[in-house]
């Protein structure tokens, strides 16, 4: 019985070390956001709280860069990409789990492999692609690429096949469309995986940087992954940490209350498939 | 009959564009470019086709630093993050008490930008005139020198792009361990209790086999996310990466196609299919080794 307790009393402080790991550089970055610059720096061995916390910092990451404009351009292409996505997506699994026609599953098969293309062997003609279109710093350019999941349509399909097919034929005496049954009955049913599906796409988005890093030179187009790279190279002046770690919070936050208001939503969707994208 | 086929294509249609348009035709175009030998994409001229663009991206020494960075930190990074998720998800299924608290601090970096949580590490590594830094701090206190993790040698880089690394990884493993963990029928559990089995044994003999496959799965990803490890390379040491010799496979696919060295799209696919060979190559490798030593 002792040396149970004992390894009960070890995994609690493995668990604990590891809790305290992860969540160290949150509080470093809150931290550092309420110090005052002035402070901050005549700090040479940096203190673990401050007496004298500050929002300056957060005044000046709306002030003296454009951070505000980041994160309405990170919104607009979240909200825009998650939609045309869910549209999409929703229609082409409804295509593949309720309608028959001839060679649907070799359709699908070859749907289904390019879930394993990697993204950095199409990126190069995208950026091609887009580039000859002119629509480099623009939305259409940011957006378009990266509307289609091929997983998301995957996870779909699964879920509308387990909807009994009694309820489709069913419909189909009443004579309800297709269209009617699917944004009627389908949708409806299987809102939990939709909007599993949706809070996925919009941390994808959210956290974006190597295709907007592509196709935007113009910071009025930056989304906050690139407009973070843009204030550590020349926003604030190079030393203004604090200032720099009030825009680091600023953009974190958002994904966290996502993550803390759906948690089991975002973590049972993880589970059935999503890698870090 | 008929009627429904057409009708289904027509869902098909919105997916199949945006597919057609950024998927399927830039899978084949990569290969056209390949072979495309200089192909220049200011002025869309190249030098001729064949394979000299393998030949030169093979004898480019950033490419030969980018692989041994990236090679390095495979090696690393997946078996440390496999083991520590293992024990963690191993700690957390042994528990009630607080299990639900640990595993939302857990998820945590899961859901944070790279970018921006990277500065985090940057400032906690970094050693400037005005301050050592936190880590520096701690390794005083063991009596350690001080170190630029930042901009110092290349094996504390290395470390602390490591380290990121794993910090990042470390959610999406013990998440699907844990699940794993907690679907091994108890029906074992409860025999081996029985038997009076001691616990390493239990863990040796039941645990480890039952979860295998899922620790296996977890080491392909593993293998295929490290290789393509990008992003947290530039959130710790900025966008110039063959600079500070930090930069990555992935990183040089992208820095040939745009950025200061940028503009031909021939080379960047050449090291594009190079990448997608090794990490075929890997994927095929661990099916055929899992299918002995997996326990289905």
């Amino acid at each position: 019985m002792k040396k149970r307790t004992a390894a009960k009393v070890i995994t609690y402080i493995l668990l604990i070390l590891w809790a305290l790991i992860v969540l160290f550089p949150f509080y470093w970055m809150i931290l550092t956001s309420l110090k005052s610059y002035s402070a901050y720096n005549s700090e040479y061995v940096p203190t673990f709280f401050t007496l004298h916390p500050t929002l300056e910092n957060y005044v000046n990451a709306f002030t003296q860069v454009p951070l505000g404009r980041y994160l309405f351009n990170t919104l607009i292409f979240t909200v825009i990409t998650t939609v045309v996505m869910t549209i999409v997506a929703v229609l082409a699994a409804f295509a593949f789990a309720r309608l028959k026609f001839r060679g649907k599953n070799i359709v699908f098969g070859l749907f289904l492999s390019l879930m394993m293309l990697p993204n950095e062997l199409v990126v190069i003609t995208n950026f091609a692609t887009i580039t000859n279109a002119g629509l480099r710093n623009s939305f259409p350019g940011l957006i378009l690429p990266s509307v289609m999941s091929v997983f998301y349509v995957y996870l779909l399909k699964e879920n509308f096949e387990m909807v009994p097919d009694n309820l489709y034929l069913a419909s189909k005496v009443d004579g309800t469309s297709d269209l009617k049954y699917l944004l009627r009955v389908l949708v409806p049913i299987c809102r939990p995986t939709i909007i599993t599906i949706i809070i996925l796409k919009v941390i994808e988005c959210w956290n974006s940087y190597v295709w907007p890093r592509l196709i935007t030179d113009d910071p009025d187009y930056y989304l906050v992954s690139n407009g973070i790279q843009e204030l550590r190279e020349n926003g604030f002046g190079r030393e203004n940490i604090p200032a720099m770690m009030a825009a680091v919070v600023v953009i974190s936050v958002p994904l966290i209350v996502l993550f803390l208001m759906f948690r089991n939503k975002i973590m049972e969707g993880v589970l059935r498939g999503g890698t870090k994208g | 009959m008929e009627k429904n086929n057409a009708k289904a294509w027509l869902y098909l249609i919105p997916a199949g564009i945006f597919l057609a348009v950024f998927m399927i035709y830039p899978l084949i175009d990569v290969f056209v470019y390949s072979m495309e030998e200089s192909y220049n994409f200011a002025s869309q001229t190249s030098r001729g086709t064949g394979l000299f663009n393998f030949s030169y991206i093979l004898h480019d020494t950033y490419f030969l630093q980018a692989v041994k960075n990236t090679a390095l930190c495979v090696i690393i990074t997946v078996p440390i993050s496999t083991v520590l998720s293992l024990l963690i998800a191993f700690g957390l299924s042994s528990i009630k008490p607080l299990r639900n608290l640990f595993q939302t601090v857990f998820f945590l970096p899961y859901v944070t930008n790279t970018l921006a949580v990277g500065l985090v590490f940057m400032i906690l590594f970094k050693k400037t005139p005005y301050t050592d830094g936190m880590v520096n701090l701690l390794l005083h206190f063991f009596h350690g020198p001080s170190i630029d993790f930042i901009d110092g040698p290349y094996w504390a880089k290395m470390m602390v792009l490591c380290i990121y690394v794993i910090w990042i990884v470390m959610p999406f493993k013990i998440l699907i361990l844990t699940s794993a963990l907690a679907s091994v029928d108890q029906n074992y559990y409860n025999a081996a209790k029985v038997d009076g089995t001691r616990g390493w044994r239990i863990f040796v003999r039941i645990t480890l086999p039952m979860i295998s496959p899922t620790v296996f799965y977890l080491i392909i990803t593993g293998f295929i996310g490290a290789f393509k490890e990008y992003s947290d390379a530039v959130a710790l040491f900025g966008t110039d990466l063959n600079a500070a010799k930090m930069n990555t496979i992935v990183g040089y696919i992208y820095d040939m196609l745009y950025g200061n060295g940028g503009g031909y799209p021939s080379y960047a696919s050449a090291a594009a299919i190079l990448l997608f060979a090794i990490i075929l190559t890997i994927t095929v490798i661990n099916l055929m080794f899992s299918r002995r030593h997996v326990y289905y």
